[in-house]
């Protein structure tokens, strides 16, 4: 038989090259440019130092007791700092899952209800107004078809807006991925999926999520397409997803971007990553840390040194200790926040209820 | 039935350019049942929209449309079938107001008939209604005539909260009733009481009502004169009309199509044996489908509630000194 005519089962996978434009030494790879002008790389690098040190301090009262479990960002600080910067928070929209605290600072949100939100606190789940933020999602890929309905929405109305979503390998395993990936494609929606493939998903590692050779290939069964960028690189999460979000503009449709990263910390404050990771492949990422990376880069420009970093220290801290400080102004919850903002009015038994409180 | 829902539908949409429709097959088709017949033709396919074959995707985009803010209006084939929808429905939509403390409303309404009798295939019809009256934040209705179909309808697009809306597939078609043609609602949260009595009382939603009325035909030919109460909304739950209507009579049968443990009328009788204890004089009766999945369609006149049924369990009650 000719073999043109054989039916064509294997699977290719052949490795895929992440887009990279910055290398770990902090040098621009061959032929790259730079898509950020340098003041802008340096107010990313200060929010991914915020995020890292609110991370340290996040974890130490944790420990003490002062503070909820959380899920720090602990190495993916380019993946979800670069993604961010490439939104308009003045009309872009972020749908997040729970580990994107620095995307959340940017697009808006006050740190002290980020702090409120992990300590338990209800007022926390409260979103400014005008802050175009959806609130974070615990229930994994949830928050996809809520993207992909929210960027629909504005297209119908014909409001200029893009909406980027995040979440991660392990949600990517959920239906509601596929039903919102599909959805999206069908209606062209301006919607950004950024899939941060940080290797884990807790203890499941990545191997077990999917046999596919990247995560970004699985868009164009959607319609669309789908990338892989280092996620460990600034400067290449800017471009792939400002360009990601300038289609989505244009009325091109969605974009899937898979950011390769890598989880630093635990999954959250409960959880013991010694149990499962080996040091060896932590050292490797560590080594590739996208905070250094870009604190080397800015150096070799003349825009970073002791002094620019101990300011920025400084400057954290203070930022930190004032949010802490906010959130622990707030009073305690009451009764009335139990009931309250379930339906628009109190129902004949949310109100008995509410008063047996009182009793 | 099915008119009074389309009339519905369709005055909404031409007096709010918010309001749109989404689900399977319901644009060209006009829905599996023609609820919304003639509405793409009338409002275009922005506003009447043909959606990928998932419920999940229906109600989690409608959650994101909500926001967005435009009113969806989202239909589900057969209420068996938001099982595929539960989570964006339970965890998602009924919650973002509360979680979002007032900052995120999902104003949207789920359509979907369910109940039995109509000879459908496996897992459309079941009677799952109670497992949404634990979703705090969504409301929960069940009409069981075309008048209080389209009021309620109206009622639940204008509603700031979200509404899943149980339309009755039994009687779907063959309910017939007056319905104005003018704008009217009918308040979401409020029972009704359709007949008058006062020797025992029959409590039922959707297409159980009308099953209690035709019970309450024959103990009137036994000179039994019985109250019928429709609670019409599950959740929020009328607790003091109910608690009324049983201490009318002291005798309360509930009737409702889904199997017996862990189905709503067990929160009404709970409500009534708490709220109407010195007034009941029998105990409370509740009138159900059998602990048992629901049958294959031969087997299912065996499974849901006959009349039959009914009047024996409120004889029984009648027979208490």
């Amino acid at each position: 038989m000719d073999s043109s005519l054989a039916p064509q089962l294997s699977y290719h996978d052949d490795p895929v090259v992440p887009l990279r434009l910055l290398e770990p030494d902090g040098t621009l790879a061959a032929k790259a440019v730079s898509p950020m002008e340098d003041e802008q790389v340096f107010r990313a690098l200060r929010l991914m130092m915020l995020s890292r040190a609110f991370d340290a301090k996040g974890i130490s009262l944790q420990r003490q007791g002062r503070f909820g479990t959380f899920s720090t960002v602990h190495g993916q600080e380019a993946s979800v700092v670069g993604s961010a910067f490439a939104l308009d928070p003045s009309r872009d929209w972020i749908v997040p899952q729970y580990r994107e605290l620095p995307a959340l600072l940017h697009q808006g949100l006050p740190l002290e209800q980020f702090i409120l939100y992990f300590n338990g606190h209800p007022a926390g789940g409260r979103i400014p107004d005008g802050v175009r933020l959806l609130p974070i999602q615990i229930s994994l890929a949830a928050q996809l078809p809520h993207a992909v309905g929210l960027a629909w929405g504005l297209q119908l109305q014909e409001i200029d807006g893009v909406v980027l979503t995040y979440f991660g390998d392990g949600a990517s395993s959920e239906g509601d991925f596929h039903e919102a990936c599909n959805l999206a494609g069908v209606v062209k929606a301006p919607v950004v999926f950024f899939l941060q493939n940080n290797g884990w998903a807790i203890s499941t590692p990545r191997s077990r999520q999917s046999a596919a050779r990247t995560f970004a290939e699985r868009a164009p069964g959607y319609g669309f397409n789908g990338i892989v960028v280092d996620g460990n690189d600034l400067l290449a999460v800017y471009a792939v997803t400002a360009a990601a979000v300038e289609r989505a503009r244009a009325g091109l449709g969605p974009t899937l971007i898979e950011s390769q990263t890598y989880r630093l910390g635990a999954h959250n404050t409960a959880d013991d990553p010694t149990r499962y990771v080996s040091q060896e492949i932590l050292q490797a990422w560590s080594d590739r840390d996208p905070i250094l990376r870009v604190q080397r880069y800015l150096a070799s420009r003349g825009g970073w040194n002791d002094d620019t970093a101990s300011e920025v220290h400084d400057d954290i801290s203070r930022t930190i200790d004032r949010a802490l400080a906010a959130a622990r102004a707030v009073p305690p919850p009451t009764a009335k926040d139990l009931f309250e903002h379930t339906y628009a009015e109190l129902t004949q038994r949310q109100a008995r209820q509410l008063r047996e409180y009182d009793l | 039935m099915l008119e009074a829902i389309r009339d519905a539908l369709g005055s909404e949409m031409a007096a709010d350019d918010r309001v749109m429709l989404m689900g399977q097959d319901i644009g060209k088709f006009g829905g599996i049942f023609r609820a919304t017949d003639g509405l793409l033709a009338k409002f275009g396919d922005k506003r009447v929209i043909d959606m990928p074959l998932a419920e999940g995707a229906i109600i989690g985009s409608a959650l994101g449309l909500a926001i967005s803010g435009l009113r969806p209006v989202a239909e589900i084939q057969f209420l068996g079938f938001t099982q595929q929808a539960f989570h964006q429905i339970v965890q998602q939509v009924a919650r973002m107001r509360h979680r979002s403390r007032g900052r995120f409303v999902a104003s949207m309404v789920i359509r979907a008939p369910f109940g039995g009798g109509v000879r459908t295939p496996e897992l459309h019809c079941d009677a799952i209604e109670a497992q949404f009256a634990q979703a705090q934040g969504l409301k929960v209705i069940a009409p069981s005539n075309p008048y209080d179909a389209k009021g309620m309808l109206l009622s639940a697009i204008r509603d700031p909260d979200p509404v899943l809306f149980c339309e009755p597939l039994h009687g779907y078609r063959f309910i017939k009733g007056e319905v104005p043609s003018s704008d009217y609602t009918v308040d979401i949260g409020k029972a009704n009481v359709v007949r008058e009595g006062s020797d025992v009382t029959l409590i039922a939603w959707s297409a159980a009502v009308n099953l209690a009325l035709r019970a309450a035909e024959v103990l009137s030919m036994e000179g039994v004169s019985a109250h019928v109460v429709d609670i019409r909304s599950l959740l929020p739950l009328d607790v003091d009309s109910i608690v009324a209507a049983a201490e009318k009579t002291g005798r309360c049968v509930i009737i409702h199509e889904a199997s017996l443990t862990g189905g709503f009328g067990a929160e009404v009788a709970a409500t009534i044996s708490s709220d109407a204890f010195y007034s009941l004089r029998a105990p409370i009766e509740r009138v159900t489908a059998p602990d048992a999945p629901y049958p294959l369609a031969a087997a299912e006149q065996m499974f849901i509630p006959g009349v039959e049924r009914v009047l024996t369990a409120a004889r029984r009650t009648l027979e208490t000194q």
